[in-house]
């Protein structure tokens, strides 16, 4: 990074830490369950949960696992696994 | 053409911030600050000031506004003091560290607790780290003059930091005085619009702050150190370009007063620095070899100006409304660390005069030359702070109790 007055860069640039190194549980999504309300996508504080040809996806980049989806996931279709490498 | 005015401290620092044209002014009310965001409300209200006039619920948001309004490229400013001074802090110094150029009017009053509306210098000083440039003034026409001066000097290609411009309260802000006002084209000549450098805009997203790692973040702040000390030469010469507009000298970084030949020398800011002046007189005429240096620009901390000043003298008496508890007083440590390894030094002694808005008139002043005179002529280091004028009878009870 070069040092630019005020450290004014382009916008955009949190896209090249991928954050979802630090988890160490991760969430996963039961589409039998899931009634696509969109709930698990307002409540994410990573902005990791996107819709996608109408079904909900994680992007495991940057989720954290923090579990709150999984919290609020009404239908119980967000389920907290342990992260294993 | 000028025109001169009896007008309220407050109501000139409001005029000279009209002059200088802020797109985006925020406001939250507190004392000894509200005259100023008042008369500047009424203008708006009038149709007579062309500013975005923005209300807020707290002073750590009428920081954040003007932050936010420098980012997109707006000329910008607020008050305040005390405590709401203290809230402002985090924004403050995210402000310096993202280089942006507003002006805040810091009307100095004490910290609680115990409360209390009086003025000393505890708030702005509380504020010397944060990377925002701080003048003191003595007068309200200082005042007046020093804000036009703000604005060009945050606004400089190579400072761009915020600068706070530090004002008694009720001492200055609620007196009233003759102003001599500039005329508006004067000080359209002096300031020109700003034009920043990186400005938001939707169509060319920018992040202001962005995430340093270890890497780089010792050299940003390095940046801002550097833009300080920059900005001790470009102040002043800012400050002669408008004292030769307004035909107003104030003085540099510092002012040197009856210091060329002076044994013992006083240093002071802000208001106390009129009466000190006058003591100065009467001690002179008792063939005193007394001077004083009125510290105008605190950070940057003129240090080599300061030296020039006192290098011929035996003692130095730092008249502070401030504190550090577990400590001394701010400005006697910036004073002897600067001139820790000067030859010939000379002896520093702390007065705590005025905390809460404690009278320091002239008689003060005077017993305070008497304990430099001894000290330096026994050429005794007085170590510790010497607080002014406690009384001995309130002490005793609080020990008691």
């Amino acid at each position: 990074m070069e040092i630019s007055i005020g450290a004014v860069v382009k916008g955009g640039t949190s896209l090249e830490y991928k954050t979802g190194s630090w988890r160490d549980q991760r969430p996963v999504l039961d589409m039998e369950k899931c009634k696509v309300c969109g709930q698990c996508e307002s409540v994410c504080p990573d902005s990791a949960i996107h819709v996608f040809d109408e079904e909900y996806v994680i992007d495991y980049d940057y989720c954290k696992g923090c579990g709150l989806c999984a919290y609020e996931c009404s239908a119980g279709a967000i389920e907290m696994i342990k992260e294993e490498k | 053409m000028s025109v001169v005015k009896v007008l309220e401290g407050s109501e000139a620092v409001a005029l000279a911030v009209k002059a200088c044209r802020p797109q985006v002014i925020s406001a939250y009310p507190i004392s000894p600050q509200t005259h100023i965001v008042e008369s500047l409300a009424k203008m708006a209200a009038d149709g007579d000031l062309d500013s975005q006039y923005v209300r807020v619920e707290s002073e750590f948001s009428a920081a954040s506004v003007i932050s936010g309004a420098s980012t997109a490229g707006s000329r910008a400013y607020t008050a305040s003091s005390s405590q709401g001074l203290l809230l402002m802090t985090e924004v403050l110094y995210a402000s310096a560290g993202m280089r942006l150029p507003f002006v805040i009017t810091g009307v100095n009053r004490q910290i609680s607790a115990p409360i209390s509306i009086q003025v000393d210098h505890q708030d702005t000083i509380s504020l010397r780290d944060s990377g925002v440039i701080q003048f003191y003034v003595e007068s309200n026409q200082e005042a007046y003059d020093t804000h036009m001066a703000a604005f060009k000097i945050a606004e400089d290609a190579n400072i761009l930091l915020p600068v706070m411009v530090c004002m008694d309260g009720w001492i200055l802000t609620h007196s009233y005085e003759q102003i001599s006002l500039l005329a508006q084209e004067a000080v359209d000549g002096f300031l020109p619009p700003f034009q920043p450098a990186h400005f938001l805009d939707v169509r060319d997203p920018k992040t202001w702050g962005s995430y340093a790692e270890e890497n780089v973040l010792m050299e940003f702040k390095y940046a801002i150190q550097n833009a300080m000390e920059y900005g001790k030469n470009r102040i002043k010469e800012i400050f002669r370009e408008l004292a030769q507009i307004t035909g107003r000298d104030h003085g540099g970084l510092i002012e040197a007063y009856r210091t060329h030949d002076a044994e013992m020398v006083l240093l002071a800011m802000g208001s106390v620095v009129g009466t000190t002046k006058d003591a100065i007189d009467q001690l002179r005429m008792k063939g005193k070899k007394v001077g004083l240096i009125k510290i105008r620009c605190y950070r940057p901390f003129p240090h080599e100006d300061i030296w020039e000043a006192v290098k011929g003298a035996r003692i130095v008496g730092v008249m502070e409304a401030n504190f550090s508890f577990g400590s001394e007083g701010a400005v006697a440590m910036d004073l002897k660390a600067r001139l820790c390894g000067r030859p010939n030094a000379p002896l520093v002694v702390d007065f705590i005069a005025g905390l809460g808005g404690r009278e320091v008139n002239m008689k003060v002043i005077t017993e305070l030359v008497e304990i430099m005179e001894k000290a330096s002529s026994e050429s005794i280091c007085v170590m510790e702070p010497q607080w002014v004028g406690l009384d001995q009878t309130i002490l005793s009870q609080g020990a008691q109790s």
